[in-house]
């Protein structure tokens, strides 16, 4: 064992693995949530690393906002077809037309919505298990929440009725109409998830790497120019140097000011940057202390 | 951190009182760890109890339903790395639900740091912390000694303590014991030195957890295959391929070598050890790869590959100490399953043979089977097992047992 050198990022990318082939043997009828972003990036590229030279024996699933930087969704469908895997993407403009999801404004942050489109997909396909790129590094309600979460007939997380998680072995059962959340990266970091992008070489969005963008300041944030966000009377836009540190919602992603135009630059940002992940870049998880809690306890991710 | 870091799991065991979250808190601050937007919320929160300092321990604080409710939630896992280490800390609450708390916890640590406050010494649930650490089969452990600037940093009280506690800690077969003099409060001894504690020639805390041995924490000599997942591709290209997916759990294995499938008993030759990045000559634990074989023999999820010289024992009876999980007792007349490796099947308790006292470590015979005890059981299966004594190889000898009705976990086994 000496002579190997087993690194953080293999322990990880194992552990990963196995969760994986845990949920393709046990769970009926499994789907794994992809949405171009880096996270779940790194998940195909697991699953590839947990089941290939076979095709996946899954699914992916998208639910898309139609909120989304264009180029996200570029590279969705890019990887998708590069893999030659069944990409399935859902929409919340059906769940709007079908009267399930009512907006007051179509401008207005849609990640509240993203649950009801979710749980109207789980059950259209019959979903058991769900495969999200959550970890757990990201913020205090998913530092808590297990590998394989189990989610009642309505989407929910109950925080104080998981169930325990020992060693490697995981209990998968659910009874019909109920289902789990699977996170298989529960473990990594923003860290980790960026050295893992380097040392495999992942094609990942432009907009993770240092770009000219208009941008809007508003309190603490740096807001992006987009068709969904113009200036307010009286706002200033500015052409900066950013990146974006998570792409979400066009309306509540902020970028981070940076000149880190590849992975290793963007390794050493990660490295000194001073404020978490979600801090910089999701307005929507500053409303409250307990914003990310209440909206998974109804259904979101 | 380089791409060449190791990861670290480790729990830490103690009460509020003891300075467990401050602990915690001290750690992550002093290696730089914590966020501005972190540390700017907590600085708000302890300014508005009227705290003077920052309060360190409100990094480990709750969700919302645990502080409206009064609940603690088992297990929470906090991420932080140096430039040597990766490490992940599996932080649990104290309070009533704590044997199984720390139980699953410590199931994937390599490391406990149990702490005791100077001033009170070894106390009743430094001796629980230390027996469920042996029970469950930590490989380090670290005495976290805390509060030393209460006692004046005396060298005579830590030796006092230190003492004590390694007499108690050798009825119990750990096999590596640190004892830290620290104050979490101040910071000496665990990220930096302080000037305090002179006295004290060994590594601080922070040292002892970037340098500790893991290498040999899983059993590096007995193979162990299970078998997870059969993957046939049936495309043009890969139109005979059987490939048996699975995490190597112990050992290790090259091509050309003999391997036993179990139950079965069946033989075959490695002939690949495949990889996305290519073929291995050689693969160990705990890598997750997919092995081909010479034999076309029939292998499903379930079965377990190892080497005939360092075979498990195969049988559909064992005896376990066990930590029940839930809230509803153990039914010795009713049908649980159990889940070992990759396979589950039908289980039932042919005996409860005594529950330990986790204070005192006395047996009591013939007991009922409630949340948080440790019990000493005689299990049969439907289907035969290849298992291994736990204390010999931790994933092999380890299960858990889910109720039928519920579907819930109730319990985890270390086979004996």
């Amino acid at each position: 064992m000496s002579n190997h050198t087993f690194t953080h990022l293999d322990a990880l990318e194992s552990e990963s693995i196995h969760i994986m082939r845990e949920v393709a043997a046990e769970c009926k009828n499994p789907a794994l949530l992809f949405s171009g972003g880096k996270d779940s990036i790194v998940m195909l590229r697991l699953a590839e690393k947990a089941f290939r030279p076979a095709k996946f024996p899954f699914p992916l699933v998208h639910i898309d906002t139609e909120h989304n930087f264009p180029e996200v969704i570029a590279t969705r469908d890019k990887l998708a077809a590069d893999l030659g895997e069944r990409l399935i993407v859902r929409s919340l403009e059906d769940s709007i037309r079908r009267g399930t999801i009512v907006i007051k404004n179509p401008d207005l942050p849609r990640n509240p919505f993203q649950s009801v489109t979710l749980l109207e997909t789980i059950a259209e396909f019959g979903f058991d298990a769900c495969m999200g790129g959550a970890r757990r590094d990201e913020e205090k309600a998913r530092a808590k929440e297990r590998i394989f979460s189990f989610r009642d007939e309505f989407g929910q997380w109950d925080p104080k009725n998981q169930r325990p998680e020992l060693w490697d072995i995981y209990n998968t059962r659910v009874h019909n109409g109920e289902n789990i959340r699977v996170f298989p990266i529960s473990n990594w970091t923003e860290m980790d998830i960026w050295q893992y992008i380097g040392r495999e070489k992942l094609y990942i969005p432009s907009i993770y790497y240092a770009h000219q963008r208009e941008v809007i300041r508003r309190g603490n944030s740096v807001i992006p120019v987009s068709d969904l966000v113009q200036p307010k009377p009286g706002e200033k836009v500015e052409v900066l140097s950013v990146r974006f540190r998570t792409v979400g919602d066009v309306t509540c992603t902020a970028p981070v000011e940076s000149t880190a135009s590849n992975v290793e630059e963007i390794i050493a940002e990660t490295a000194t940057t001073r404020i978490t992940e979600r801090g910089a870049t999701r307005m929507d998880d500053q409303t409250s202390d307990a914003s990310m809690e209440l909206r998974k306890k109804e259904g979101y991710f | 951190m380089s791409n060449t870091t190791q990861l670290l799991r480790f729990i830490t065991a103690g009460s509020v009182d003891d300075g467990k979250s401050t602990l915690i808190g001290r750690l992550l601050h002093d290696s730089k760890s914590i966020f501005e937007d972190q540390y700017s919320a907590i600085s708000k929160t302890s300014e508005k109890r009227g705290m003077t300092a920052v309060d360190l321990s409100l990094l480990t604080d709750g969700l919302q339903a645990e502080r409206e409710q009064g609940i603690t939630i088992d297990v929470a896992y906090r991420y932080f790395a140096t430039p040597r280490r990766k490490f992940i800390i599996g932080d649990t609450p104290g309070h009533e639900q704590y044997t199984r708390n720390m139980v699953t916890a410590a199931s994937t640590a390599n490391l406990v740091v149990i702490l005791i406050d100077a001033r009170r010494g070894v106390l009743v649930q430094t001796r629980r912390h230390t027996y469920l650490a042996s029970l469950v089969g930590v490989p380090h452990i670290v005495l976290a000694v805390n509060k030393m600037d209460m006692v004046d940093y005396s060298q005579a009280r830590f030796d006092e303590i230190v003492t004590e506690y390694k007499a108690f800690a050798a009825q119990l077969n750990l096999r590596d014991i640190t004892c830290i003099p620290l104050s979490a409060l101040v910071g000496d001894m665990v990220v930096d030195r302080g000037e305090q504690l002179n006295w004290y020639q060994g590594p601080t805390l922070m040292e002892k957890l970037e340098s500790v041995e893991i290498d040999h924490d899983v059993n590096t000599t007995d193979f162990r295959f299970p078998v997870q997942w059969v993957c046939r591709p049936q495309t043009e290209e890969y139109h005979d391929f059987r490939g048996f997916m699975g995490r190597i759990e112990a050992g290790e294995v090259s091509v050309g070598d003999e391997i036993t499938v179990l139950p079965s008993g069946r033989s075959s030759k490695v002939k690949e050890i495949v990889t996305l990045d290519g073929n291995l000559q050689t693969a160990f634990a705990p890598q997750s790869i997919t092995i081909t074989l010479n034999d076309e023999i029939d292998i499903s999820r379930g079965d377990m590959f190892v080497k005939a010289d360092a075979m498990p024992t195969v049988a559909k009876e064992f005896g376990a100490m066990m930590c029940w999980l839930s809230e509803t007792p153990l039914d010795k007349n009713r049908k649980y399953l159990v889940k070992h490796t990759t396979r589950t099947a039908k289980c039932l308790f042919s005996s409860v043979d005594y529950r330990v006292d986790v204070n005192t470590l006395e047996q009591h015979t013939n007991p009922s089977v409630n949340m948080n005890d440790i019990v000493r059981v005689a299990m049969k299966v439907q289907q035969p097992l290849a298992f291994d004594h736990y204390k010999r190889n931790r994933a092999s000898g380890s299960f858990i047992v889910i109720d039928e009705a519920s579907n819930n976990t109730v319990a985890a086994g270390m086979i004996v």
